[in-house]
C-alpha cells in the first residue's frame, strides 16, 4: 500500500537506494460502479426494512406519548408499553451485552454480515453514493466529472450532491433527536427556532457527522475507527462464510476473447476484468485473500456473476463460502464453537425476557437520619427516623402498605398506607420507637417492606437500622 | 502566582506545544536505505508465532487531526487562562461561570418563591404546594440538627410541638431563622456547690410534677429565687424574650433524667442556632418559617 507513497531516489555516484517513506498515507478516493445483481437485491430487505424503522418509529403514539422516547431531562425511557427508570440501567447493559453476543453468534457462523447488510455505516454510505450517481453519474463519469476545470455543468452536478447529502443528514440528524425529544414537536420547533437549544445543537452536529461519516469518511471508519472490524477475527474459523475468491479455478487470470478455449491458453477462469475492484466499497481486490477490509457485502460477487454469465462460465469465482469449502472440504455448520454461543445466547435472552417480565414497577429507598443516631422521646423511648423514598414506576396510582418487622417488636410511628401516583416519587417519613429496656444490642436490623395494597406482585423489602444506646456492663 | 512560576508555566507549555509541532513534522517522512525486493511488503520485523506486523502508513487525516489539535490548544489558550497569570480574552473564570449557574437557576426558580413572599405565613402554612416546597428546604437546611421530622433530639429543639424557646408566633419562628440564637444558660456548680446543684435539680422536678425529694426541693426552692428567677421567672415558667425554658412543662432539651439536669444546673449550656440571613434568601426563609409554623399545628 505504501509503495505508493514511496520515491526512490538514487545517491549521486552510489549504487544505493535510499527509500523515503511518507508516515502518512494519502487516502485514494474510491469510485464505485454500480452494478446489479443477487446481494444487491437481498440488501434491500435487510436496508429498506431498518430504515423505515429508523424513521418511522418516533412518529408512533401511544398511551397519549410517544411510543419509544428517551426522556432524559426526567430519566425516564419509554419503550413501547414498558417505562424504564435509571434503576432499570442493568436492564439496558444486559441488553447490549446479549445484542454484542447475537452479533458474535452470527460472525461466527456467516463472517460479517453485519457489517456488509445492516451496519448504519455502510447503509449511510451506500444511500450517499446512490445520491452521489444521481447527480454526478456512475464511476467512469465521476472520475471524469473531477478530473475536469470547473465548469457551470460541475457546479451544478457538485452543488445537487451535496444539497442531496445534507438533507440525507438533517433528515437522519433530527430524526435521531427526535428520539429524545418528541419528534412531533421537535419538527414543528425546529423550523420556527422556538427548540430548545440544545436540540438545536443536536441536530445540528448528527447532521453534520453524518454528512462526513457517510459522504467523505465512508470506508476510513471501518478500516481505523471499528473496533467490531478488527476484533472479528477471533470469531473466525474455517468454517466461517467469507466473500471469497476461488484461486485454483481463477488463477492464471488474463484477457482472452469470448468464445476461446482459455483452458489450452493455460488461463483460469478469470478474466481480469477488474470489476470486483470497481465495485468494492472499501477498495480492496478479493483476490488478494481475506482481509480485514471486507466487509461482506457481496457486491464483487455481483460483478463477477455477470461477467462469468456472458463468458458463459460457471457462477461462484467470487462467492461467499468457507476455507473448508474452498480446500475441497465440506463446511461443519454445527461446530462447538457456534452451539455454544447458541446455547449462551438463548441463556442469556431467557434470563433477560424472564426478568424484564418480572420486573417490579416499585422503588424503595430509605435513609436513616444521618446526623442524630436516635432521640429519646418524652416517655423515655428510642426513637430513630427513616425518610422513605418510594418510587411508583407504573403509570398507575398505586396504595402501598408498609409493614416493620426486625429484632424487636418496634413501635411504628408514620403512614401505614400511602398513594403514590403514576411516575411520581412520594417521601414519607416514618418513626420507630423502642423501650430502651428491651435493646440487647446498640444496633438492630430493620426490615420495612412496602406491599401495593392491589397486587401481590407489586412488593419490595429493604433492610435498615435501629440503633440505640449502648449497653454498659 | 508570583511571575517566576507564570513563567515557568508559560515557557513549558510553549515548549510543548512547538515541541509537539516539531516531531509532528519532523517525523513525517523518513528515509530507508536499502531497496525494497519485489513484491514484497514492509514490516515492523516484529513476529510472533509466525505473525508478522505490517508497517503501514497511517491514515492522512490523523496528520491533519493532529493538527487541528494543535490548533485547537492555541486557541484554547488565547481564550481562557492556561499561560501562566494570563487570564485569557473571554475573561473566563470558575468563579464567573459558578455565579452564572447561580443567577440561572435563580431566574428559573426565583419566581417560585417570589409568588409566595406576600402572603402571610400562616395562610401559607394551610397551603399543600408550598409546604411541599418548603419540607424540601427543610430537609437541605435544618434536618441535619432538628431531624428530618423537626423533632430535634438532644440539644436540637422539637419544633413539631407547642412549646417554644423564644415564641412560636409566624414572625418569632422567622426572626429565629433570620437572625439565629444564641442560648446561654450560666455554670452554677461553683457558686451553689453540689449540694445546691442537687437542691436545685429537686426543686425544678417538683415543678413539672415529677418525682423529687421534698426536703431537696423546699432547700432548692430558696437557691432557686436567689439565682434562677431572673431568667426563669418566679414560677419557673420561663421568658421567651431571653429563651429561657418553662421548666414547668416536663419538656427536656438536654435530656430528661436527672443526671443530665443536674449537669445542665452544674455546667451550664451553651445553645446556637445559626443566622441564615446570609445563608438563604429571605422568600425562602419566608416559607421555611411557615413550614415549621405548620409542624407544630
Amino acid at each position: 500500500m505504501d509503495q505508493e507513497n514511496q520515491r526512490a531516489k538514487q545517491h549521486e555516484g552510489s549504487d544505493e537506494v535510499i527509500r523515503v517513506l511518507d508516515l502518512y498515507e494519502t487516502r485514494e478516493k474510491i469510485y464505485t460502479r454500480s452494478l446489479k445483481g443477487f446481494f444487491k437485491d437481498v440488501r434491500k430487505f435487510t436496508l429498506f426494512p431498518m430504515m423505515a424503522a429508523y424513521f418511522l418509529l418516533p412518529w408512533l403514539n401511544i398511551d397519549g406519548r410517544q411510543a419509544i422516547w428517551f426522556d432524559l431531562p426526567e430519566r425516564k425511557f419509554h419503550i413501547f408499553w414498558l417505562t424504564f427508570w435509571p434503576q432499570d440501567f442493568m436492564l439496558l447493559a444486559w441488553l447490549l451485552i446479549i445484542c454484542a453476543f447475537a452479533l458474535f453468534t452470527v460472525t461466527v457462523l456467516v463472517g460479517r454480515v453485519w457489517c456488509g447488510f445492516s451496519c448504519p455505516q455502510t447503509v449511510w454510505t451506500l444511500w450517499f453514493m446512490w445520491a452521489e450517481r444521481i447527480w454526478e453519474g456512475d464511476r467512469n463519469q465521476r472520475i471524469k466529472l473531477d478530473k475536469s476545470p470547473w465548469s457551470k455543468e460541475k457546479v451544478i452536478r457538485k452543488s445537487g450532491k451535496h444539497f442531496a447529502w445534507v438533507s440525507i443528514a438533517f433528515l437522519t440528524g433530527i430524526t435521531f433527536v427526535g428520539y429524545f425529544n418528541p419528534i412531533r414537536e421537535l419538527v414543528p420547533d425546529f423550523f420556527t427556532l422556538e427548540a430548545h437549544p440544545a436540540a438545536i445543537f443536536w441536530t445540528l452536529f448528527f447532521t453534520f457527522m453524518t454528512y462526513m461519516n457517510a459522504g467523505y469518511l465512508r470506508e476510513q471508519v471501518c478500516l481505523y475507527m471499528c473496533p467490531y472490524a478488527r476484533f472479528q477475527s477471533v470469531m473466525f474459523d474455517k468454517d466461517t462464510m467469507i466473500v471469497s475468491y476461488d484461486p485454483g479455478r481463477g488463477d492464471p487470470r488474463g484477457a482472452r476473447k469470448k468464445g476461446a478455449d482459455h483452458k489450452t491458453e493455460g488461463l483460469g477462469d478469470c478474466v481480469d476484468c477488474s470489476l470486483c475492484v470497481q465495485v468494492c466499497p472499501t477498495g480492496i481486490d478479493i483476490r488478494d485473500g481475506l482481509q480485514y477490509e471486507c466487509i461482506s457485502c457481496g457486491l464483487c460477487i455481483d460483478a463477477c456473476d455477470t461477467v462469468m454469465d456472458k463468458m458463459g462460465y460457471e457462477r461462484n469465482l467470487i462467492s461467499f463460502t468457507t476455507e473448508h469449502n474452498l480446500a475441497g472440504g465440506k463446511t461443519n455448520v454445527f461446530r462447538p464453537r457456534f452451539i455454544g454461543y447458541v446455547l449462551v445466547l438463548c441463556a442469556m435472552a431467557a434470563l433477560f425476557l424472564y426478568t424484564v417480565a418480572t420486573r417490579v414497577p416499585l422503588d424503595v429507598g430509605i435513609v436513616r437520619d444521618r446526623n442524630m443516631l436516635y432521640r429519646e422521646t418524652p416517655e423515655g423511648l428510642i426513637e430513630n427516623i427513616y425518610t422513605f423514598r418510594v418510587a411508583n414506576m407504573e403509570n398507575v396510582a398505586h396504595t402501598y402498605r408498609i409493614d416493620v418487622a426486625g429484632d424487636y417488636d418496634f413501635i411504628y410511628k408514620g403512614e401505614s398506607q400511602i398513594t403514590v401516583a403514576g411516575g411520581e416519587v412520594y417521601t414519607a417519613l416514618v418513626r420507630l420507637e423502642l423501650d430502651p429496656g428491651l435493646l440487647r444490642e446498640s444496633n438492630a436490623k430493620v426490615y420495612f417492606t412496602v406491599q401495593a395494597v392491589d397486587n401481590d406482585g407489586i412488593r419490595e423489602s429493604e433492610e435498615s437500622r435501629f440503633l440505640g444506646p449502648s449497653r454498659r456492663r | 502566582m508570583s511571575t517566576f512560576w507564570s513563567l515557568w508555566v508559560i515557557v513549558i507549555v510553549a515548549i510543548n506545544i512547538v515541541g509537539s509541532v516539531w516531531i509532528l513534522f519532523a517525523n513525517r517522512k523518513v528515509e530507508v536505505r536499502g531497496d525494497l525486493p519485489e513484491g514484497e511488503v514492509p514490516t515492523t520485523g516484529h513476529v510472533y508465532d509466525g505473525i508478522e506486523e505490517y508497517d503501514n502508513p497511517l491514515p492522512g487525516w490523523w496528520f491533519k487531526m493532529f493538527v487541528i489539535t494543535v490548533v485547537f490548544s492555541v486557541v484554547y489558550l488565547v481564550l481562557y487562562p492556561g499561560m501562566g497569570n494570563f487570564p485569557g480574552v473571554l475573561g473566563w473564570t470558575s468563579e464567573g461561570q459558578w455565579q452564572e449557574q447561580v443567577d440561572e437557576a435563580e431566574a428559573q426558580y426565583g419566581p417560585l418563591f417570589a409568588k409566595y413572599s406576600n402572603t402571610p405565613i400562616e395562610e401559607l402554612s394551610a397551603n399543600p404546594e408550598a409546604l411541599k416546597m418548603a419540607g424540601r428546604l427543610f430537609a437541605n437546611n435544618c434536618s441535619q440538627c432538628h431531624g428530618a421530622d423537626g423533632r430535634g433530639g438532644y440539644g436540637f429543639p422539637n419544633l413539631a410541638d407547642s412549646d417554644w424557646l423564644y415564641g412560636g408566633t409566624p414572625e418569632a419562628i422567622k426572626t429565629t431563622i433570620v437572625g439565629g440564637r444564641n442560648g446561654a444558660m450560666p455554670p452554677w456548680g461553683d457558686v451553689i456547690k453540689e449540694e445546691g446543684v442537687v437542691n436545685v435539680a429537686n426543686y425544678v422536678f417538683s415543678l413539672s410534677g415529677r418525682k423529687h425529694d421534698a426536703a431537696m426541693a423546699a432547700a432548692g426552692a430558696q437557691v432557686f429565687t436567689t439565682y434562677c428567677t431572673a431568667c426563669h421567672g418566679a414560677d419557673g415558667k420561663g421568658n421567651q424574650a431571653l429563651g429561657a425554658p418553662n421548666l414547668t412543662d416536663d419538656i427536656w432539651l438536654y435530656g430528661a433524667s436527672p443526671e443530665f439536669v443536674k449537669h445542665s444546673i452544674r455546667n451550664g449550656r451553651a445553645g446556637q442556632m445559626p443566622a441564615h440571613q446570609d445563608l438563604l434568601k429571605d422568600d425562602r426563609i419566608h416559607l421555611l418559617a411557615a413550614y415549621v409554623y405548620s409542624l407544630s399545628k
